[in-house]
Order: structure tokens, then C-alpha cells, then sequence
């Protein structure tokens, strides 16, 4: 048995089970996330959300997927058709293929590559081509205006995400999420994570987060009062489905990019308790719970007020730590808590 | 045949075609799209040489910003390429006759190319074990150690030249209404309204 899974065709089946696992969690996890998506908006809102198919509505959204699958794929007369159908596919495979990276344990990890935070940011700037694609094959003017401008937001806010990460990898001095995570291991627990020494541009990267996954307050793509849905509205049926599931999927990937880059990871919280995957998915589960709070109680922004804010308070603001980090790190200052490359490797 | 070459063989051939297509490929955005494919099975490329973190700036760089930057401009441009491309056969003797120009001055340029003798060793040497050191780390002591002036430079250039592109497109309008964020900010109820107490039957 050992010879067979050493090699190379046994090696190939092995990679392919370990990816199913990973997309079977994400897929699973999407199910819930969605439910539980619009059951806290409901809560919000003093309604009861899905409550019908299932036990609490639990198996709502597997309804929804199913009535997706079911319809009819519509093609608008002049839309261009292979791009068409193709965008709603890179949407939903980009966003799954960033999770290949990821890890949930020090041993549970697809793929352990030393670049791992530069391939998030790669396929996630991959992520934009879907939305384009889409706009512009719809050959239609609200779609057209609602990829143009998500491109234009993407683009802004992956720079700040891009500068933020680079604090956290000066303070590493690597670009693997093991070393960033191994990193963040102390003798305090929660306070060892780098949350406490990077607090500002937590507050930064979850709003960038919400601002690169389009998600309300930053919905402009798909704002409905002046868009109808933006790059969606042309779409039906299976390819929507696409969409959507690749939107929740980038945002899950967001909660677990937060959580590794500044909430230790797998860590536990506690100095004592045992370390371990439970602490990373409840730590995502505890971000997308605020991403959905988010979503709830806060109104939409104005396009112009996204660039700038984008542009001209989060861009400067991101700039100046990575130079304020690269000092503190180099002196070590505060207890070397911005120097960890020791740790981290 | 082993995995990597596997791969290699896959990468090539899509690279290659991609590029071809960007080529014949009637319609610009769908150019665009090839392009990006050719960049993308070139990173792919990369990845193989053991050089991943190229690979990664390249799909970042290229893929990432500039050629939706490309694909923005093809997509707004309403150009006709159908007819531009009828006109294609009363340029072809120039086009050709540039052509073989340009490849005769390279054919001459590699005939007569000499590499010193210590050139090979020269290339060699800069680069480390890739067992030792991964590429990253050896890509960032070049850079940042050995030629810090030269990128230093290069940087400066690059800042030059973007100050300059927005000091030729910058114009202030003064016929447009702006958002004044700081005034709006600095608003107060007090200063900005006023209550009047309005007896009834008599208005104002």
C-alpha cells in the first residue's frame, strides 16, 4: 500500500482526495454560511428568515441550489457566448483555488509552498476577470457599468490589502502562513497574536476585505437602486449560482486570511488548552458572523466615497505602517513583539 | 515522462497557442483574454524553474493590474477592426519590407556577437543554492543589498515619470460642483440651519 501511494500515479490520487476534502469542507461550509448569512440579517431585522425546508430552514439554501440548477440558462441575442458562460466559471474556480494554500493545522495543509500569501494575493486579483468578463459579455449597459466598477474597486483595495500583508511579513520575515501563525505563538495566548501589535490595520484589512469581495456597505457592483444587479443581471440559473457561490466562498477566504494573519490561526486563545483546526474554523465562523453584522446594520456607500476612502485615507494610512513596522522591527523595539523572525523562521 | 515535464509540455504548448490566438483572434478582448492565458501558463513556467516567486509577481503584476488596465481600454475603444483589417493588404509590402529590415539587423547583430570569455561565470554567479536559500530571499539580497542604488534609481525614474503623466492630465475645473469633505465635516447644526417659529395664518 505505502509503495503504491509513493508513487507517482498513487501521489496523483492522494492530491486529488486531499483537494476534494478541502472543496467538499468549503462546500459544506458555504451551505451553512449562507443560512446562517440570512438568518443573522433576519435577527437583525426582527424577522424570522428561512425557517420552512428542513429543521430551522437549515436546508434552504440546498433548495435554493437545487432550483438554481433546475432553471433555464438564459443567453441574451447579442451576448457573446463562450465569455459569457466562461466568466461565471472563472469566478467560482478562482475562488476555490486560493484555498489550496491555506492550512487549518500545522499538519493539515494542501499545499505548504513558501509563497503562499503572494499566491492568495494572485488569485484573488484573478478573481476581478470573472466580473469583467461577465460585464462586458452580457452586451448591456447596467451589467458593463456594474463590472467596470467593481474592476475599479478591486484593483483599489487589493493595494491596501497588499500593504497591510506586508506588515505582517516584515514582522515574520516569511511568506508561509506556517511561519506567520507559528509566529504568533507566545506565552500569552490571545495576546501573543498579531492583532495586538498591528491593531490599526486590523481595522484596516477587515474593511478592505469587505471593500475587495464586494460586500455591502461596498456593494456598488451590484447596487440595486441604481444598477439593478449590476454585472449579475443578465445572468440565470446555474451561472448565477456560479457567481454567488464564488462571492460567499471569497468571503470565507477572507474571514480565514484574518484569522491567520492576525488571530493566530489554529492557536488556542488560552495558554494551556490544546491547539487545533476546531480554533480556526471557529475563528472564521466568528469573522463571517461580523461580516454579516456588517452587512446588516450598515448603509451603502457612495461610489466616489469608496475611491477615496480607498485611495486617499487607507492607502497612506497602509503606507505608513508598513515604514512605521520596518523601524520597530529593525530595532526591536517593544520586546522584539514586531520582530519574531526567531519564531516565525 | 515525469510530472514536471508533464507539465512543462502543457504549460508550452498553451502558452504558445494563447499567443498565437492573441494574433488571429477577430474580436480585441478576446486578444486580451489570450494574452492573459499566455501570461498565466508563462507563470506556470516559472513555477517549474523553481522560481515561484517571479511566477507569483508576474500573475500579480501582469495578470493582476496591468492587463485589466488593457482590458478596460480595449473594451471602451468602439473600433471597427473588420474594416481596419480590409486596409491590411495595401500595407502589407511596407509591413513586410520593416519586417525583413528588422530581421536582417538581428541576424547581423548575433553574427557578429562575441561573449567575453568570463561571461558564463559572470551570469553564474550571483545566484545562489536553491537548497540553501529560497528564491525570495535570494531575489530581495540582490536587490536590496548589492544593486539597492540601481533599484533605488529604477524607482525613482518610475516616480518621475508618474508625476509627470499626472501633471500633464491634471486640470482643476472650477465650473464643477465638489464634495468638500473637510467642510462638510465640519458642518454644525448651529450654523447651518436656522428653526423659525411659524405662527399660524401669518407665514412668514
Amino acid at each position: 500500500m505505502t509503495n503504491f501511494l509513493d508513487s507517482g500515479f498513487g501521489l496523483a490520487l492522494t492530491i486529488m482526495a486531499q483537494s476534494l476534502m478541502v472543496i467538499a469542507f468549503v462546500m459544506i461550509s458555504l451551505l451553512f454560511l449562507v443560512y446562517g448569512d440570512r438568518k443573522i440579517w433576519a435577527a437583525v431585522q426582527l424577522r424570522r428568515g428561512p425557517n420552512v425546508v428542513g429543521a430551522f430552514g437549515l436546508l434552504q439554501t440546498v433548495a435554493d441550489a437545487l432550483k438554481y440548477v433546475v432553471k433555464e440558462v438564459v443567453v441574451p441575442a447579442g451576448a457573446d457566448r463562450p465569455v459569457f458562460l466562461l466568466a461565471p466559471m472563472i469566478a467560482f474556480v478562482m475562488a476555490m483555488l486560493a484555498w489550496a494554500v491555506i492550512p487549518f493545522s500545522d499538519r493539515l495543509v494542501l499545499a505548504d509552498i513558501n509563497v503562499a500569501i503572494l499566491y492568495v494575493l494572485a488569485i484573488s486579483s484573478l478573481e476581478v476577470y470573472g466580473v469583467i468578463m461577465g460585464g462586458w459579455a452580457s452586451n448591456s449597459k447596467y451589467p458593463f457599468l456594474g463590472s467596470l466598477r467593481s474592476a475599479a474597486q478591486m484593483i483599489s483595495y487589493e493595494v491596501s490589502i497588499g500593504l497591510i500583508i506586508i506588515g505582517v511579513i516584515l514582522s515574520t520575515g516569511s511568506l508561509n502562513f506556517g511561519a506567520i501563525v507559528a509566529a504568533q505563538d507566545g506565552s500569552f495566548g490571545i495576546f501573543s497574536w498579531y492583532w495586538l501589535p498591528h491593531l490599526p490595520m486590523v481595522f484596516l484589512f477587515f474593511i478592505s476585505a469587505l471593500a475587495e469581495t464586494n460586500r455591502p456597505p461596498f456593494d456598488l457592483p451590484e447596487a440595486e437602486s441604481e444598477l439593478v444587479a449590476g454585472y449579475q443581471v443578465e445572468y440565470s440559473s446555474t451561472p448565477f449560482l456560479l457567481f454567488m457561490a464564488g462571492e460567499y466562498i471569497a468571503i470565507f477566504l477572507m474571514c480565514a486570511l484574518m484569522t491567520l494573519l492576525f488571530f493566530g490561526g489554529w492557536l488556542s486563545p488560552i495558554p494551556g488548552l490544546p491547539d487545533g483546526a476546531i480554533w480556526m474554523v471557529l475563528k472564521m465562523a466568528g469573522f463571517f458572523f461580523l461580516f454579516a453584522m456588517v452587512k446588516a446594520i450598515v448603509p451603502r456607500y457612495r461610489y466616489d466615497q469608496l475611491m477615496r476612502l480607498g485611495w486617499k485615507v487607507f492607502l497612506p494610512m497602509s503606507l505608513a505602517w508598513v515604514v512605521i513596522v520596518a523601524f520597530l522591527a529593525k530595532f526591536e523595539l517593544f520586546g522584539g513583539a514586531y520582530a519574531r523572525w526567531a519564531v516565525g523562521g | 515522462m515525469s510530472v514536471a515535464d508533464f507539465a512543462f509540455y502543457c504549460f508550452a504548448s498553451v502558452t504558445v497557442a494563447s499567443g498565437l490566438f492573441v494574433v488571429l483572434a477577430r474580436n480585441p478582448v478576446h486578444s486580451v483574454l489570450w494574452l492573459i492565458l499566455a501570461f498565466l501558463s508563462s507563470a506556470g513556467l516559472f513555477v517549474l524553474l523553481g522560481a515561484e516567486f517571479v511566477a507569483m509577481l508576474l500573475v500579480i503584476v501582469y495578470v493582476g493590474a496591468v492587463a485589466v488596465l488593457f482590458l478596460f481600454v480595449v473594451m471602451m475603444l468602439d473600433v471597427d477592426f473588420s474594416e481596419l483589417k480590409a486596409r491590411m493588404a495595401a500595407y502589407f509590402p511596407i509591413a513586410a519590407l520593416i519586417g525583413a529590415v528588422f530581421l536582417a539587423q538581428l541576424v547581423m547583430v548575433f553574427g557578429v556577437w562575441q561573449s567575453s570569455d568570463g561571461a558564463a561565470q559572470l551570469r553564474g554567479a550571483p545566484t545562489p543554492d536553491p537548497a540553501e536559500i529560497h528564491n525570495t530571499k535570494a531575489l530581495g539580497n540582490l536587490l536590496y543589498d548589492q544593486y539597492i542604488h540601481l533599484f533605488q534609481a529604477a524607482g525613482l525614474i518610475l516616480l518621475v515619470a508618474m508625476i509627470g503623466a499626472i501633471v500633464l492630465t491634471l486640470r482643476h475645473r472650477t465650473d464643477v460642483k465638489r464634495q468638500d469633505v473637510l467642510a462638510q465635516m465640519y458642518r454644525d447644526p448651529a450654523r447651518a440651519m436656522e428653526l423659525k417659529d411659524v405662527k399660524p395664518g401669518q407665514g412668514l
